[in-house]
């Protein structure tokens, strides 16, 4: 087992005991559930919806050859600067010395998965510039050491209580039960910095290839503030948030939050296409655009995997998911944790080093029937897998189901191998402390089921029954 | 109807009374019941785990000791959608293909086939008691069987049905994901055995006899005072 499966696995082992973390998350997620299903009643059909959401990524996809040279060139003709990244390490260089390049002393971020992917925060705090979260999840995860527990919802993990203890610890303020009273504290914090910060980062929910504008989406209003004071503005936009046209992103702006936070359209809904016009009197001076591949043209290549593209980091998946509601976020130790992570994650990172995710999962498959682009989240688990297995599976299991097969395709040596499994277990109770005991796993909390002498053939053949 | 059995590998040794009570209420209805006594497993194990030559292998003889039949039923959504759509992947471009998605369609789970296919509700069942129905997630998700089970517990006299809160739940179970990750898939199992206690329901039923393997095992480590008992179980039931 690689070091990262048995962090997941001694991490999981562990949360899946906490009781009281899975009633924080059960409680919030409970609210979310009443929202998402009725703002999912409000399209007409919301099946419909979904194919059309799959169509319109599907279309972005296969022609991304056509609509990313579109959108750079529409960002570049007003003025805007354009870096593709290869890899998080470019990217972060880029942003780096850009931000060293200009003086920048300090930087506010906005809400971005994508920079949580290229670790953009500890690569700037390395060059000794202050860099502070001002969505209100990410800036108490940040304040907490943390990393954002969920896609969507970054610090559900924490209850009111918590979060007061952190400010009145970190930012000395007084203690409140109250949501209102601390997000004020947030608030008042949060807003001196924006004016003293030199540089806005933020990520893009949507690129829009038609008009070269990213889309940013969000309830809080700091999206807004971060891209728009600061004299820098620079967007890590991942290359699969790239929609074909304008009517398209109208669409996705309702889909997205119906299954992200449940609302019918969230609070703020922002475009930006560039850095502050000529007659213009607000706007940051510059305008970078930072199109992240990191592994994902490697997924476009594959036909099979292309549709994990798809994804709009809704966390929907995260939302319904059994595993990750009973394991938490922090335990996958992956920027992406649920479902879309383990599918997301031995793509963009490497099935030996992450292949094990795929295997937490009991592929109930209610990830697949909420997703809102209809990706095949458990087949594509079975995917990895398959391609994981046959590389990497431990050589004992690989010799098991060898052996398995070997039995199954003769019935004789099968229906030996159930009587002696009758008989054997008998004498499990002399093998129970072997440390490869198969059945070691199932009886820490689960009585094993009894094999019965009398098979169902048996019982059958007993009864006089036909047999063919 | 000549009705072929596929008896799932764990009923065969584990809850042969499952398999032995689904042949009962069909023999019932008046069909014709035969037992392919080659039959072994159909795969779903080394499927699921991703050795997909090795599960190729097992497919290829379930079809060789199936391909005959006319009408497939198991006691089993997962086994059977193991038959529609795992043999679907398994077989894609290889020359076998027709012939598994053919037995895909002739296959059935047990409550679809007596509600869909033979369009029977009322099999004349007495089961005393407060009954929970816990949908197997293949049952629900992959074959889209919801209803059939429930229609079948309204017709069964003295029976008392209650719904679990909330949108179906898995278990926990997941093939080898019980024993690759048993601390997560014992969590799931006792979140949804304190689920099926809440509802006050003397026995939990289900058409997945994977999932009742499952929630039985925590029932008798926790000496909780719910039984499992499979669908077919209680239709046999007089």
């Amino acid at each position: 087992m690689t070091r990262n499966a048995v962090e997941f696995r001694n991490a999981s082992a562990k949360s899946a005991v906490d009781e009281k973390r899975q009633g924080l998350l059960t409680h919030a997620i409970g609210n979310y559930l009443g929202k998402r299903d009725t703002g999912r009643k409000r399209f007409r059909d919301w099946e419909g919806a979904r194919k059309q959401a799959e169509a319109i990524k599907n279309e972005a996809l296969e022609n991304l050859d056509k609509y990313l040279p579109q959108f750079i060139e529409k960002v570049k003709e007003r003025g805007g600067t354009i870096f593709c990244a290869e890899d998080e390490e470019s990217a972060r260089t880029y942003i780096t010395n850009l931000a060293l390049d200009r003086g920048v002393k300090s930087v506010v971020k906005s809400k971005s998965m994508t920079t949580e992917e290229i670790h953009l925060n500890g690569a700037l705090e390395k060059k000794g510039i202050k860099v502070l979260e001002t969505d209100l999840g990410e800036f108490i995860v940040q304040l907490a050491g943390e990393t954002p527990y969920h896609i969507v919802f970054p610090a559900v993990h924490m209850s009111k209580g918590e979060v007061s203890d952190l400010f009145h610890q970190k930012l000395g303020s007084k203690e409140t039960s109250d949501i209102e009273g601390l997000t004020m504290i947030a608030r008042e914090h949060l807003r001196k910095e924006y004016c003293s910060a030199d540089m806005g980062i933020s990520g893009a929910n949507f690129a829009v290839a038609e008009t070269g504008m990213i889309s940013i989406t969000e309830n809080e209003g700091n999206a807004r503030l971060t891209m728009a004071l600061p004299r820098i503005h620079v967007a890590v936009v991942g290359i699969e948030k790239i929609l074909p046209r304008m009517a398209d992103l109208s669409f996705f702006l309702q889909v997205l939050p119906t299954m992200g936070t449940g609302q019918w359209m969230s609070c703020y809904n922002t475009l930006v296409g560039g850095a502050r016009g000529k007659n213009e009197a607000d706007g940051p001076g510059e305008f970078h655009v930072v199109l992240l591949d990191n592994g994902r043209s490697k997924i476009l290549a594959d036909a099979e995997s292309r549709e994990t593209l798809r994804c709009i980091r809704c966390g929907g998946c995260l939302n319904v998911c059994p595993v990750y509601q009973t394991v938490g976020g922090h335990s996958y130790g992956t920027v992406y944790p649920g479902p879309i992570g383990a599918v997301l994650t031995p793509l963009l990172r490497g099935l030996k080093e992450w292949g094990h995710l795929s295997y937490a999962s009991s592929l109930c498959e209610a990830c697949t029937e909420i997703c809102p682009v209809k990706i095949g989240l458990h087949k594509r688990l079975l995917a990895n897998r398959r391609d994981y297995a046959g590389k990497y599976g431990p050589m004992a299991e690989k010799l098991g189901f060898k052996a398995f097969a070997f039995a199954a395709r003769r019935p004789f040596l099968w229906r030996l191998a159930g009587a002696l499994a009758a008989v054997g277990q008998f004498f499990y109770p002399l093998v129970a402390w072997f440390p490869g005991n198969p059945a070691k796993g199932w009886t820490k909390g689960r009585m094993l089921p009894r094999i019965v002498w009398k098979s169902f053939r048996n019982m059958w053949i007993g009864r006089g029954g036909e047999i063919s | 109807m000549k009705i072929t059995l596929f008896i799932p590998c764990f009923v065969e040794r584990v809850a042969p009374r499952t398999g032995m009570a689904m042949a009962e209420v069909l023999e019932r209805l008046g069909h014709e019941v035969v037992y392919p006594e080659a039959q072994t497993c159909c795969g779903q194990p080394a499927y699921n785990s991703g050795y997909w030559p090795e599960a190729r292998s097992v497919a290829e003889h379930f079809l060789d000791v199936f391909s005959g039949a006319e009408t497939v039923v198991a006691p089993s959504g997962s086994c059977t959608a193991m038959v529609r759509s795992g043999f679907a992947e398994l077989f894609r471009g290889t020359e076998r293909e027709q012939e598994a998605a053919a037995l895909g369609e002739r296959t059935h789970e047990f409550s679809d086939f007596l509600v869909n296919r033979l369009k029977v509700t009322d099999v004349g069942a007495r089961f005393p008691g407060r009954v929970a129905f816990h949908d197997g997630c293949h049952s629900l998700r992959e074959l889209g069987v919801q209803a059939p089970p429930r229609e079948l517990l309204a017709r069964v006299k003295q029976l008392e049905l209650v719904e679990l809160p909330g949108v179906p739940r898995c278990c926990g179970f997941g093939g080898t994901f019980s024993v690759k990750h048993p601390d997560i898939s014992i969590a799931m199992g006792r979140a949804k055995c304190a689920a099926i206690v809440a509802t006050g329901a003397d026995f939990v039923i289900s058409n997945d006899p994977s999932c009742l393997m499952q929630v039985r095992g925590i029932i008798e480590k926790k000496g909780l005072k719910i039984r499992a008992r499979h669908l077919a179980e209680v239709l046999a039931a007089q």
